[in-house]
């Protein structure tokens, strides 16, 4: 065919066919999606220096393992209250000249999601001493130790940011951990990241391919909750496997009054709205409020710490603590 | 009887003696033996099928008290059984040895009455019937073989046993220009480099899965190494591979010379410095902004785009200086593939439609046309040329080729987005991507189709090859990795694998299994052609099976370990279980890693064996060289 052996015929169809196409599938709905979509009404821009650790997370590649998109499928439910919109994106614009957009979704999850970490892990002390060498905190952890955004000082200025990292993980050196401006830019980033909630009134998409059990319903509801992931998912990257946290930032569940004791109003204050009061020890985030745990959940979780480690109190019940919750909702602060 | 018994009852006969028959009847305890042997084998499947049926009814078979009490029960009783088989077989083989003992008797009677001259001449005849032998020349007479037509090659005339096949030496060409050959070797020879450089990387890489703590500096961390990894074998390796072979086969399809050989040599320097200055980039932080493949800056890669770039008008203007009326198939995927590969460069890289998802949508389009439009649009190119070549037969069906074609760039367009299902993307865009990825069985298919049956009637040729295995590889690769590629984008496949190491498995498949393995079927294969050397046999082995063996446990365990991590993940298990749970399977990926990179060694020594100048002696060269000045010598002499 005449065609076929017209070498300037030939490469100009399929180099238009290719490029016709290309305009279909990936200009036009790209430009389409830039155009139609707008920030949500509560979403606030980066602080300026969440900007300069938006360009650490940029630079040392943590993409290739962190997403940031809560899909719409249920298993994803445990990153976000709900799934991601074009509209969390739209505010992204290019980074500068050199670089461009960095929505940053990701395609590998080696390690968590983080569209929502800065309610997940608000915690200032914990986030430093995780990048410092994540293994202290989370002995099982692979990530990277970011030890070279921190200085070891022997004698640290009034204004240095002292990171309290247990001796074994100092290498041998003598002297505080004191977080570089880099390190807390990337802290001040990730603490940025949160989920907007969408304007009142209205509803989140549903998430799709619910789990069999949770549409069974009436029968799961009369089985008690496995407290031991619940602790492991919520509790155990501050407070530890072995329930001792880590001494000088999070205080240990063994042998806690708390714990232990009778006063399940405070108890269950402090998983649900946080905490701060103690000397010594960083500030607690509401944990429970943040994971939007049930009170089945939060009383699977009670009665896990209240029978490991040596701890022996009474078992709780899902009607106390149901009524409890509902208390202490009053108390949170707005 | 057998020729010695003959040769006693001749001996005995001659002397008038009695007679004695030494029947033998010792097989009879092996016999029995092996009865007894099949009948305990027998019994066991049998004993266990009925356990199971049983476990399936009645649930008491299904506790393991129950169980181990059972066997321990049976212990004795087959003992007992086995003992009882054995007593009977003994009596029944005495009452059998005095049965043959009486017959023995019998025989032995009858051969006494026998006169002498009656029992020689019929045992006589007899022994000469069994002792006959074949002089081995039978057949071949007693002349020396002569090939008188020249058909004879290869001739071994050593006997010693061959540890590694004899494989078929790369014929003798005409040869080409030499400067030409010079600027393919240096791409070979670039890409070989990056080979090594950027799978050490991709190796440490995946050390540090297993040993986090390998290293605390900042230009060494997991995140900025891992797209250094990927980048320099992409751009570095496969690339200047392509194009290596590329600048041997588009000249030689289209019967003309190279259009300008020093284009060629800038779009080497070009792309050798956009890989340089990207990795360094890279380990220092810098980079375009977390997209997959495109994390090198514009600069860096308008480097890249001008190499193509050059590439692209030599090509066609050597296209356009063709001899031949048709324009061979493997030129229109080759110069399609650079066209294409511009294309997606530019949409990737111009910032008006990048807001945003805007980003997201072009990166979902970019990296996968970058796989299937760059590697894979090319390389198929360098088969329909390099395969058929190998097996001294045309490809199976020009046509076949042609729809391969003309689907591929309808189907592999549209489903970039896949790697973005359930993502905030719009749903109609990642619906469109999964019904792309199933249009991509078709060229799939066609493609495979062709190369097998291309393979027809030739398939004994594999043996005799040291290329044909690579490319064997290759093809089977790319049938099952492309087609798993399918698989992964739907959308229930998507809950289960999406986000796990399965991806990096899948990759590995594709661009390992298929991209290198037809790079290197296609180097061994035009090496020889330039320099007129090979690489020893033992090395090339080595390679093929250190980087075929790797690859499966690379990817197995980490499929396999994926697939669990995602059902963990839908069961709601806490994320760091999932983390402990893949710690045996990231071992695996690095000591199947360990074997690739170590194929990589032994590939880069081949490369030097071929290139290498110094030569080794040649004897029938060396004596002809000799002659020629001895011959000189005598006759000055006389």
């Amino acid at each position: 065919m005449e065609f076929f052996n017209n070498h300037k015929k030939l490469f100009r169809t399929a180099f238009l066919f290719f490029a016709g196409l290309t305009i279909l599938v990936a200009i036009l709905p790209a430009l389409n999606n830039q155009k139609n979509n707008k920030p949500l009404p509560g979403a606030e821009p980066l602080s300026a220096d969440a900007v300069k650790g938006k360009n650490i997370y940029i630079a040392n590649g943590c993409v290739a393992c962190h997403t940031q998109q809560v899909r719409n499928v249920d298993m994803d439910k445990m990153w976000g209250s709900r799934p991601g919109l074009a509209a969390d994106y739209a505010d992204i614009h290019r980074t500068d000249i050199w670089r461009n957009t960095a929505t940053l979704m990701g395609t590998e999850r080696t390690g968590p999601d983080l569209t929502d970490v800065g309610n997940r892990q608000p915690s200032k002390d914990w986030n430093l001493v995780h990048l410092f060498n994540p293994r202290t905190v989370v002995k099982e952890s692979i990530m990277p130790a970011y030890s070279w955004l921190f200085t070891i000082k022997k004698q640290p200025a009034k204004s240095d940011v002292i990171v309290n990292v247990p001796v074994a993980y100092l290498n041998g050196e003598e002297g505080k951990v004191v977080a570089t401006k880099d390190a807390l830019y990337l802290i001040a980033y990730l603490q940025s990241l949160k989920q907007v909630k969408l304007p009142d009134g209205t509803p989140a998409s549903d998430f799709l391919y619910k789990r069999q059990q949770e549409t069974a319903g009436a029968t799961g509801a009369t089985k008690e909750l496995n407290g031991t992931t619940l602790y492991t998912a919520n509790c155990q990257s501050c407070h530890q496997s072995n329930g001792e946290g880590l001494p000088g930032a999070f205080p240990p569940l063994k042998g806690s009054p708390v714990v232990n004791g009778d006063n399940l109003e405070l108890y269950v204050g402090i998983i649900m709205n946080g905490y701060s009061g103690r000397p010594g020890f960083g500030v607690m985030p509401p944990v429970g409020t943040n994971a939007s745990l049930s009170s089945a959940e939060v009383t699977a979780i009670l009665n896990h710490e209240r029978s490991t480690w040596g701890n022996n109190a009474k078992k709780v019940t899902e009607e106390e603590i149901k009524k409890i919750m509902d208390f202490v909702k009053l108390q949170a602060p707005k | 009887m057998n020729s010695n018994q003959i040769e006693k009852v001749l001996e005995l006969k001659h002397q008038q003696k009695g007679l004695n028959n030494n029947a033998q009847s010792s097989g009879s305890i092996k016999g029995v033996l092996i009865i007894v042997i099949t009948l305990l084998a027998s019994l066991f499947p049998g004993h266990s099928v009925y356990a199971q049926t049983k476990a399936t009814n009645a649930g008491i078979f299904s506790e393991g008290g129950i169980l181990i009490t059972i066997t321990l029960i049976m212990i004795p009783i087959l003992a007992a059984i086995v003992l009882m088989i054995v007593k009977l077989s003994n009596m029944l083989r005495k009452h059998r040895n005095r049965q043959d003992l009486e017959e023995a008797a019998l025989f032995a009677d009858y051969l006494s009455t026998l006169t002498e001259e009656e029992a020689n001449e019929a045992l006589a005849k007899r022994k000469a019937a069994l002792d006959y032998k074949l002089t081995h020349h039978e057949l071949s007479g007693d002349q020396e073989p002569v090939d008188k037509k020249g058909l004879v090659g290869n001739i071994e005339t050593e006997g010693y046993i061959n540890f590694i096949a004899r494989k078929k030496k790369a014929q003798k060409r005409p040869n080409i220009d030499p400067q030409l050959s010079k600027l393919i070797l240096w791409y070979f020879g670039c890409a070989a480099l990056w080979l090594l450089f950027g799978t050490t990387i991709g190796e440490y890489v995946g050390i540090k899965f297993v040993a986090p703590d390998a290293d605390h500096f900042s230009w060494l961390s997991f995140g900025r190494l891992r797209p250094v990894h990927t980048n320099a074998v992409f751009w570095g390796w496969a690339s200047l591979g392509m194009l290596g072979l590329g600048y041997y086969i588009v000249p030689m399809v289209s019967n003309a010379p190279l259009a300008s050989i020093k284009k060629g040599w800038y779009a080497l320097y070009l792309i050798n410095a956009a890989v340089i200055l990207g990795t360094l980039f890279l380990m220092a932080g810098i980079n375009n902004g977390g997209g997959e493949y495109r994390e090198y800056i514009w600069p860096v890669m308008l480097l890249f785009g001008i190499g193509l770039i050059l590439t692209l008008i030599n090509f066609i203007q050597t296209i356009a200086k063709r001899k031949t009326k048709e324009i061979y198939i493997s030129n229109w995927y080759i110069v399609s593939a650079i066209m294409f590969a511009l294309t997606i460069t530019v949409v990737a890289y111009v910032p008006i439609w990048q807001d945003g998802l805007g980003e997201t949508i072009i990166q979902g389009y970019y990296m996968h046309q970058g796989v299937g439009m760059w590697f894979m649009l090319f390389t198929l190119g360098i088969v329909y040329y390099m395969l058929p070549q190998q097996l001294n037969r045309p490809i199976y069906s020009y046509s076949l080729g042609i729809l391969a074609f003309w689907t591929q760039i309808l189907f592999y367009t549209l489903i970039g987005t896949h790697h973005f299902v359930f993502s905030a993307i719009p749903w109609w865009l990642q619906t469109i991507a999964i019904v792309g990825s199933v249009g991509m069985v078709i060229p799939v298919v066609a493609g495979t189709t062709n190369f097998i049956m291309t393979f027809k009637g030739a398939w004994h040729k594999i043996a005799g090859s040291y290329t044909l295995p690579f490319f064997l590889v290759g093809i089977i690769f790319y049938f099952t990795g492309s087609l798993q590629g399918t698989a992964e984008a739907f959308r229930s496949t998507n809950l289960m694998w999406h986000f796990t190491d399965f991806t990096v498995a899948h990759s590995h498949l594709t661009m390992y299994g298929i991209i290198c393995f037809f790079l290197w079927a296609g180097m061994y294969a035009v090496i020889p052609r330039l320099t007129g050397k090979e690489a020893p046999q033992i090395t090339v082995g080595a390679h093929f099976w250190l980087a075929l063996i790797g690859l499966l446990f690379y990817t197995v365990p980490l499929m396999i370990g994926s697939t669990l991590r995602g059902q963990m993940w839908i069961a709601g298990k806490p994320f760091i279980d999932s983390v402990v749970h893949m710690a045996p399977y990231w071992l695996w990926r690095a000591i199947g890693g360990s074997l690739m990179w170590l194929s990589h060694i032994f590939f880069a020594f081949n490369f030097y064996k071929m290139i290498s100048k110094y030569e080794t002696v040649d004897v029938k060269e060396a004596a002809l060289e000799k002659l020629g000045q001895l011959i000189p010598a005598e006759t000055k002499n006389d």
